[in-house]
C-alpha cells in the first residue's frame, strides 16, 4: 500500500487538551477522556505526545496510544503508570477532569490499521499495549467490518487486563493469558506467550494476517521472532515497542 | 546500545513532524550503510540518551540523530541515502 498523504497526518502545533473525563481502567492503569482544540481526527494505532510543564519551566514529553476509536466523540489515551517516570504518574494519579494538557498529534503513520484494508487481523498485546489494539477493535466495530479479527493478550494477573468488561462485546475473539497470577479455575492459558500460543489463537500463515504487536520491547521482539518461525511474513507484521518497562 | 530500551520509528513520529511536512514514519529510507531499504516506522529507535538516534535494523548503522541543544533541535541525517516520501 503506497504511503498516500493526507492532511491530518500534518502537525500544526501542540494543541490545548482538556479533561473530560478520568476513567481508572486498573490499579496501574487509567484512560483519560480528552477534548482536543482543532482535533483533526486520528487513525486507528496512532499516538499522541503529551507534554507537562513545570512551575520552573522545565518540560517532559512523553508519547501514548490512542485507545478510543476514529469514531467516538473524544480523544481517549490510556497511562500505564511507571512507578518511577516524570510524567506518567502525574497522569494516572493525578490528573483530573478539567485539567489541560499540551498536546502533540496525532502522529505516526506506520502502526495503523483501517477498515477499507479488511482483514484477517491478528492483534497480539502485552499489558498496557491493547491500547492502540484497542482503537483498531473498536474501529473495526464501529465501522461494522466484516474483517476477522482475533487478540492474544498476555497480562501479569486478571486485576491488570484493560477494558476487561468491553471486550467480549467487540466481536473479536479473545485470548488471555495469565503470567503470573491465574484466576481460580482458569483453564485457559497461564505462560507467557510462545510459538504454540501464536499457532493456536492466531491464523494461519495461509490467510496471510495482517499482524500488530504491541508491549514492552522483550515481548514484542519475541512474539515478532516467533511468528516470523511460524512462516508468516515479516513485511505483514508491524510493532510497536514500548521500551523495557512498559507504558 | 540499550537493547531494552529499543523502540520502532513510531516513536519517533512526533520529533519527525516537526522537520517533515508528510508523514514521516511511512516514508522509506535507504541506509547510506548497507543499502537496505526499509519504512522509517520499521526502524530502530533508542530514545534513552540525551536525543534520539535512529539505526537500520539491517546492518544497525546510525540512519538519523537528533538532539536539542539550548532550544534548538539538531538533525544528523547523514546515515541516510534517500528518504521516498
Amino acid at each position: 500500500m503506497s504511503s498516500a498523504i493526507r492532511a491530518t497526518d500534518r502537525i500544526v502545533a501542540w494543541r490545548t487538551a482538556t479533561i473530560r473525563e478520568v476513567v481508572r481502567e486498573t490499579p496501574s492503569a487509567t484512560t483519560l477522556v480528552l477534548d482536543v482544540d482543532g482535533w483533526p481526527g486520528h487513525r486507528a494505532g496512532q499516538h499522541v505526545d503529551l507534554r507537562l510543564t513545570a512551575e520552573d519551566g522545565y518540560q517532559a514529553t512523553r508519547s501514548y496510544s490512542i485507545s478510543s476509536a476514529p469514531e467516538d466523540d473524544a480523544v481517549a489515551v490510556t497511562v500505564e503508570r511507571l512507578d518511577d517516570g516524570e510524567v506518567s504518574p502525574y497522569l494516572v494519579d493525578e490528573a483530573q477532569p478539567r485539567d489541560e494538557l499540551e498536546l502533540r498529534g496525532p502522529v505516526g503513520g506506520w502502526f495503523v490499521w483501517t477498515a477499507d484494508q479488511g482483514g484477517p487481523l491478528f492483534l497480539v498485546a502485552g499489558g498496557s499495549g491493547l491500547a492502540p489494539l484497542m482503537s483498531m477493535l473498536r474501529h473495526r466495530a464501529r465501522t461494522g467490518s466484516d474483517a476477522e479479527a482475533l487478540l492474544l493478550l498476555s497480562a501479569r494477573r486478571e486485576q491488570d487486563v484493560l477494558f476487561a468488561g468491553e471486550l467480549p462485546a467487540l466481536g473479536a475473539a479473545v485470548t488471555i493469558t495469565y503470567t503470573r497470577e491465574a484466576p481460580a479455575g482458569w483453564a485457559g492459558y497461564a505462560r507467557r506467550v510462545d510459538r504454540d500460543m501464536l499457532a493456536e489463537a492466531g491464523f494461519e500463515r495461509e490467510r496471510r494476517p495482517r499482524i500488530f504487536v504491541c508491549g514492552p520491547t522483550g515481548f514484542v521482539e519475541g512474539v515478532a521472532r516467533e511468528l516470523v518461525a511460524l512462516g508468516h511474513d515479516a513485511s505483514r507484521i508491524r510493532t510497536e515497542r514500548f521500551g523495557a518497562t512498559g507504558g | 546500545m540499550h537493547e531494552d530500551a529499543r523502540l520502532d520509528g513510531n516513536a519517533a513520529a512526533g520529533l519527525l513532524s516537526e522537520l517533515f511536512t508528510p508523514e514521516a514514519t511511512t516514508a522509506v529510507a535507504r541506509c547510506a550503510g548497507c543499502g537496505r531499504t526499509g519504512a522509517v516506522g520499521a526502524a530502530e529507535v533508542y530514545a534513552d540518551g540525551p536525543g534520539m538516534v535512529l539505526r537500520c535494523p539491517g546492518c544497525e548503522a546510525v540512519l538519523m540523530r537528533f538532539a536539542r541543544i539550548r532550544g534548538r533541535l539538531v538533525a544528523d541525517l547523514r546515515g541516510v541515502g534517500t528518504l521516498t516520501f
